[in-house]
């Protein structure tokens, strides 16, 4: 039988398991024959041995708080600035290039979007103040943000897919007041909602998506209003909650 | 709980094993993997669905990690250059007494060897995965995980099983 040489590469395929049990015991066959190298390789494998034992208790930790996922997203200012400038760029970009190409109507569907993702990256994180009226009013909420947009708005309710209303707030938007509500699931996850009035109140459009920086929208028109669900979460699971809140409103 | 969350989270007991086994001690072994995670989660766009998570995860806490190391050794006015001199700083020659543990003898590795060692020994990535991972060809993972893994069976004090000391330089 002719054998390829052994290699120093071999000897830690062989410590390491990764080779086929051909080679494997023609590594054992060499190594039968030259205890030096014999007891390299077994010290080898020595050392593999103290590495789990040394290590793998770490597995098994729990983890500390600032390591879980959800607090992550709010834990650094950084990261939210980083969020609302790229978010920012991009609508400059977009609605730029868009300004060349098609028509107004566009332009402002980018650029109402987007200042629903940015007005959920500055609330979503607030601990203390994320919502000015409380989800225990909910009454005087809708109440009150109906009133300020001169329509009559219904909140969506999402206990059925994980999410608990937090409450809401009035924002500026272009072209006169816009409502926002918020969402969280029981790990703190937060969505928001952002409704405004439609200027062309005959328009309903499909939904479209825009992400940027882990912060990804969904938003659509639906005749008098406007509609944009914001969230750090991936697309499938925003897609989910956006439906059920399409769902929910037009019934 | 979002997709998200739930995949990147089932990795996070394994990047905790190897910053600890990579940057000694506890603290900066979490910190390493807290800027890791916000990378990630920041980056999350990046990542290619379908593509090894795993191994995008370790990529990046290798690339945060280099970078610490650097700005520590600028710090230092330290070259990286010649391979032993970063850890060499912080690592006299072993007190052969109390040089028994693994850890320890980890210490005194530099880092681009110890990374190479933990990746293959402990996170049992492929040599391909490793060199993928640390974006250094598959020769050189090779070369680092045999002068590695000799240094740590000299600091270890030679052989576990066989009594001849004499390969010891």
């Amino acid at each position: 039988m002719s054998r390829q040489p052994i290699t120093e590469a071999d000897l830690h395929a062989h410590v390491d398991g990764m080779l086929p049990p051909a080679r494997a015991a023609e590594l054992d066959a060499y190594l039968a024959e030259r205890p030096e190298e014999a007891a390299r390789v077994a010290a080898y494998r020595e050392q593999l041995v103290a590495l789990r034992r040394e290590f793998d208790a770490v597995l098994d930790e729990p983890l500390p708080q600032r390591l879980h996922v959800p607090r992550l997203y709010w834990a650094r200012p950084l990261l939210r600035y980083a969020a609302v400038v790229a978010w920012l760029t991009l609508g400059g970009v977009a609605g730029w290039q868009l300004h060349a190409y098609t028509a107004d109507k566009q332009i402002e569907t980018t650029a109402w979007a987007r200042r629903a993702a940015i007005a959920h990256v500055v609330y979503s994180p607030e601990v203390r103040h994320p919502v000015e009226v409380a989800a225990s009013e909910e009454a005087h909420l809708v109440q009150w943000l109906s009133k300020r947009l001169g329509t009559s708005l219904k909140i969506p309710h999402l206990g059925d897919i994980g999410y608990t209303l937090v409450g809401g707030r009035l924002l500026p938007g272009d072209r006169g007041p816009v409502a926002q509500f918020m969402y969280q699931d029981g790990k703190g996850q937060r969505l928001t909602l952002y409704v405004r009035v439609n200027p062309d109140d005959s328009r309903e459009t499909a939904f479209r998506f825009a992400q940027e920086h882990g912060v990804g929208v969904f938003y659509w028109l639906d005749r008098t209003l406007g509609y944009a669900l914001s969230g750090e979460v991936d697309k499938p699971e925003l897609l989910r909650v956006a439906t059920a809140v399409y769902r929910q409103l037009n019934p | 709980m979002s997709d998200l969350d739930g995949l990147i989270e089932q990795h996070i007991p394994r990047l905790r094993r190897y910053a600890r086994a990579l940057a000694g001690d506890r603290a900066a072994a979490d910190d390493l993997v807290q800027d890791t995670l916000e990378r990630a989660l920041s980056r999350f766009h990046l990542w290619r669905q379908g593509s090894d998570l795993r191994a995008w995860l370790f990529t990046i806490m290798h690339n945060i990690f280099v970078n610490q190391v650097r700005s520590r050794a600028r710090r230092y006015h330290e070259s990286l250059e010649t391979e032993p001199a970063a850890d060499a700083v912080h690592a006299p020659e072993p007190d052969w007494l109390e040089l028994r543990d693994i850890a320890s003898a980890l210490s005194r590795l530099p880092h681009e060897q110890r990374a190479v060692v933990l990746l293959v020994g402990l996170e049992q990535f492929t040599y391909e995965e490793a060199a993928q991972v640390l974006g250094v060809p598959i020769g050189t993972v090779m070369s680092r995980l045999s002068r590695a893994r000799e240094r740590l069976r000299t600091l270890l004090g030679g052989d576990f099983k066989a009594a001849s000391l004499k390969v010891v330089k």
